[in-house]
């Protein structure tokens, strides 16, 4: 097109660092294809998480080389090597130039967007970013079991924050309620994370789930452990005194056979408490707060 | 009319302000409990602060002008920058913007030392995985001092000390549009420092600078320090803001057109506009958190009809903006000197200020990406991940303009120029761990770790702090009469770049590592690399105070004055004498030329000063 004229004293620049460009960002590239990226593969979601992650690596690789070289070479290349102070060519911009650029950072954006819209989108992760939050009021009374957006039996727990610990509550297994997380393998967990004070986040990093537990809000994330092996919870939102202190390692995804057997035995610890205490509630409060409708 | 000869009388300065503050503290604490609703004494703590504050701005001098307009008296004339001669003045109210300017720089630098040194105790908290070294509750403390006090510096440490006294020297104006707005701008950042510090004395609070309630309404009296002293730093944006639009827009010198304007201050324009609008909504969210906390309203409370998703649409309505406060200033630094140093035209000047207005537009768009995670509704992620990525590409224009100016330059490398180059490169890591942050897939694993806490702070730090370094060494000369020494400036940069690097990268993979932040225990797998990064930081401290060293013993130790043009530069602000006459010019100058035409033939000078000498460089 004649539009990308390149001027002679140009050329020996633009062809040197065009090859170093590709040179480094190929090994870049590789060097960043051995990472292994949290949080890894415990969960179809995690797992999803992880290879949004080196893709965004790959992508953002030969970009930092790519600026990062520009610099190098003109703080190399481009300097004064007179003692006098002289002015350089004055090239007071050049449009293709400029085009080319923002057409080439738009471009890698809209992939960006995209491949993150499709990720969303697809079933797994959108189930891993969680539904609506529910304002006190709006459902109140609905059961966990209706909230239910695929087809199958997921396993219903929830997840109650306050300062400084997490409860778990299992609306399916008459709402016996548990100081740690245990969850069975290659079956859908439906999580409802909700807060008795304050705001919190349910931080489960191997499983790939971040989920804010708001007061009066019932926050849904959806998991599907797929490797046996134990799991860290921490908060992740700032809660106060102890805030760094709320964080457990003890999660389990375990077989069913196991949780079977794991359940039942909260289930009979737990048996006198849980006539006293509701079933389930899509949010908990121990005592209704709300003065009026 | 008659106009009355009488006057007032008393002597306005600081000290009268500090005088007149600290009983009006103890009268409204006295009211607050008389009248307050609640026995918490948040009621008394709040009207103390505010009583303290507009007492302290009495008595520094700002009641006069109106009380003297009312009463029909003679009017004070301090708005004479030559009868207010002296050290002295920096210690009252001045209209002076060119004293302004110093007394921002001197406050701020103060502020850093505060804020650094919190920086330091958090990071030695953490050399050991339990809060051994500091008990829980003094770190959340620390962690909330430290974050709202370099939050308040990063709103003002560009648009402050050099905004103010550069820009009407850059634009051929002998003043600014509104002198006492732009002095309120600044009066009100030291009571807004000082009683964020007051914090300290009601055991700090414990949200850290996100405020968020409930717990922000669960917290002790220090959570009273927020609310005053951010709604203050609100104040300071829009009275800037507003001074600095209408200066820019209004003042600007004969021929001053708007494609002549120094690439400076259309970062100064663009970070106004956002300060100007959102600020505001800060304000207004501040005021809803103080009423709930004094007049039991519940507008946080979700128990009682209230939302806590209330706050943070608000509050990240205004942070998001916030943040590019923080960065146009200094991509206006950035673009603005590489041009003088690289003895080059700024490439794509007209292709930079729309890189600038793109950033400061898009700005408005995209902070629910903070709350990916907080349980909005699905069908919102969508568009905020999209419009939070667009916004790398008004940010890699400033890039492209950069490097433009730099390719086949003729680089002077002078201390400026290495902290341009810096910027560069800490930016760059900075803007692509934003990326990672706007896709929410990602951002699951990321968000509120320390991954997200790296990313800030190579952009702020890393960006703003290192343009902010740049800009003192390139126009302290200017400022103070000074040069800053650049042996010194080299080793500080290097020292600095390195610290820096070598502080917050590990932070990303600790992040990624499973560290939330702002957590006083961690696990203990973590130790290694934590220590790594605190012994860093203490490299970073030293750079910082290697600096501080250079500065004062330039400023108050060399008896050299600097040249009026050290640099050779263009621009119009090194065409004036050094130190700035009074009135910044003899007379209004005409512009004829551009600030960045090196190397072009038979260039103008920038402006014909009438007769005033002055170096010129380039042609």
């Amino acid at each position: 097109m004649g539009m990308f004229r390149i001027e002679e004293a140009d050329r020996p620049h633009i062809v040197r660092l065009l090859i170093i460009w590709v040179i480094l960002s190929a090994i870049g590239i590789v060097a960043v294809l051995l990472i292994n990226y949290p949080p890894y593969d415990q969960t179809v979601q995690g797992q999803d998480q992880a290879s949004t992650l080196r893709l965004l690596t790959v992508l953002a690789t030969p970009v930092f080389i790519g600026v990062v070289m520009m610099t190098v070479y003109s703080a190399i290349y481009f300097r004064r090597t007179t003692t006098e102070l002289v002015d350089g060519p004055p090239a007071l911009g050049n449009t293709p130039v400029q085009i080319a650029w923002v057409a080439i950072s738009a471009i890698l954006v809209l992939f960006l967007a995209v491949v993150g819209i499709a990720t969303l989108s697809s079933e797994n992760v959108a189930q891993a970013v969680g539904q609506p939050g529910r304002a006190i009021g709006q459902s109140g009374g609905q059961t966990g079991s209706a909230t239910s957006s695929s087809g199958g039996p997921e396993l219903q727990v929830q997840v109650i924050a306050q300062q400084w610990y997490f409860t778990y509550r299992y609306a399916d297994y008459g709402g016996v309620e548990t100081t740690h997380l245990y969850l069975p393998v290659d079956r859908p967990v439906e999580l409802h994370v909700t807060s008795l004070d304050i705001i919190h986040s349910f931080w489960a990093y191997q499983l790939g789930v971040k989920a804010d537990a708001n007061p009066g809000v019932d926050n849904i994330f959806h998991v599907t452990p797929q490797k046996t092996g134990s799991f860290q919870v921490r908060c992740a939102e700032l809660c106060g005194l102890w805030h760094g202190h709320m964080a457990d390692s003890s999660g389990q995804v375990v077989s069913q056979s196991d949780f079977d057997t794991w359940i039942a035995q909260q289930q009979t610890d737990f048996d006198t408490i849980a006539k006293a205490v509701p079933s389930y509630a899509p949010f908990y409060f121990p005592e209704p707060k709300l003065k009026a409708g | 009319m008659v106009v009355s000869e009488r006057r007032l009388a008393i002597p306005n300065n600081l000290i009268t302000g500090i005088l007149l503050a600290i009983p009006a503290y103890f009268a409204g604490v006295w009211l607050g409990t008389l009248f307050g609703l609640d026995d918490d004494q948040n009621t008394g703590v709040i009207l103390g602060y505010l009583l303290a504050t507009v007492a302290f701005l009495a008595g520094v001098g700002f009641l006069n002008y109106p009380l003297e307009r009312l009463f029909g008296w003679r009017v004070t004339p301090i708005a004479d920058p030559v009868e207010n001669a002296g050290i002295g003045r920096f210690f009252r109210l001045s209209l002076d913007h060119k004293v302004i300017g110093i007394q921002y720089l001197v406050t701020i630098l103060l502020m850093l030392l505060f804020g650094g040194i919190g920086a330091m105790l958090i990071r030695t908290s953490l050399l050991v995985p339990d809060s051994t070294i500091t008990p829980a509750g003094q770190y959340i403390a620390l962690i909330g001092l430290h974050s709202v006090m370099m939050i308040f510096i990063t709103s003002a440490v560009i648009v402050g000390p050099f905004g103010n006294y550069l820009v009407p020297l850059m634009i051929g104006a002998r003043r600014m549009a509104f002198p006492r707005l732009e002095a309120l701008s600044f009066w009100v950042v030291p009571p807004a420092a000082v009683i964020l510090a007051a914090a300290t004395f009601w055991g700090g609070f414990p949200t850290g600078w996100t405020g968020y309630p409930p717990l922000s309404e669960q917290a002790g009296q220090g959570m009273d320090s927020y609310i005053v002293g951010f709604a203050l730093i609100a104040v300071a944006l829009v009275t800037s803001g507003v001074n600095m639009l209408a200066t820019i827009i209004g003042l600007r010198a004969p021929g001053m057109t708007w494609t002549r304007l120094p690439i400076f201050v259309w970062g100064i324009f663009t970070t106004s506009i956002l300060g100007l609008l959102a600020a505001p909504v800060l304000a207004s969210a501040l005021i809803m958190l103080g009423m709930d906390r004094t007049l039991n309203t519940t507008f946080y409370v979700a128990s009682n009809g209230g939302s806590n998703y209330l706050w943070e649409n608000l509050f990240w309505f205004f942070g998001h903006p916030e943040v590019y406060i923080f960065i146009l200033p200094a991509f206006g630094i950035i673009m603005e000197i590489v041009p003088h140093f690289a003895r080059k035209p700024l490439w794509g000047y007209r292709t930079g200020v729309v890189g600038l207005f793109g950033v400061a537009l898009l700005s408005w768009f995209v902070w629910q990406h903070h709350l990916f995670v907080s349980g909005i509704a699905p069908v919102l992620r969508p568009f905020y991940m999209l419009s939070t990525e667009l916004i790398s590409i008004p940010t890699g224009i400033i890039f492209l303009v950069t490097l433009g100016t730099l390719w086949r330059a003729r680089v002077w490398f002078t201390v400026p120029m290495l902290f341009c180059l810096g910027f560069l490169f800490n930016f760059l890591i900075g803007g692509i761990s934003g990326v990672y942050l706007s896709d929410v897939p990602t951002d699951v694993t990321l968000h509120g770790s320390y991954f997200s806490m790296a990313h800030f702070h190579y952009t702020i730090m890393g960006g703003e702090i290192f343009a902010l370094m740049a800009a003192a060494y390139y126009w302290l000369p200017k400022m103070t009469g000074k040069m800053l020494s650049p042996l010194l400036g080299r080793i500080h940069f290097w020292w600095m770049f390195i610290a820096f690097n070598s502080t917050f990268f590990p932070l990303f993979i600790i992040g990624l590592l499973n560290m939330p932040r702002r957590v006083a225990s961690y696990n203990p797998d973590l130790v290694g690399l934590n220590r790594w990064v605190t012994i860093s930081a203490y490299f970073l401290f030293g750079s910082m105070v290697l600096f501080a060293g250079n500065l004062i013993y330039s400023w108050f130790f060399v008896s050299r004055p600097a040249l009026a043009n050290p640099w050779h530069a263009r621009s119009l602000e090194w065409q004036v004498p050094t130190p700035v006459p009074a009135r910044n010019f003899d007379r209004v100058p005409v512009i004829v030329g551009g600030p960045y035409d090196y190397g072009i033939p038979n260039a103008r000078p920038v402006a014909d000063l009438g007769g005033m000498v002055g170096a010129t460089g380039g042609g």
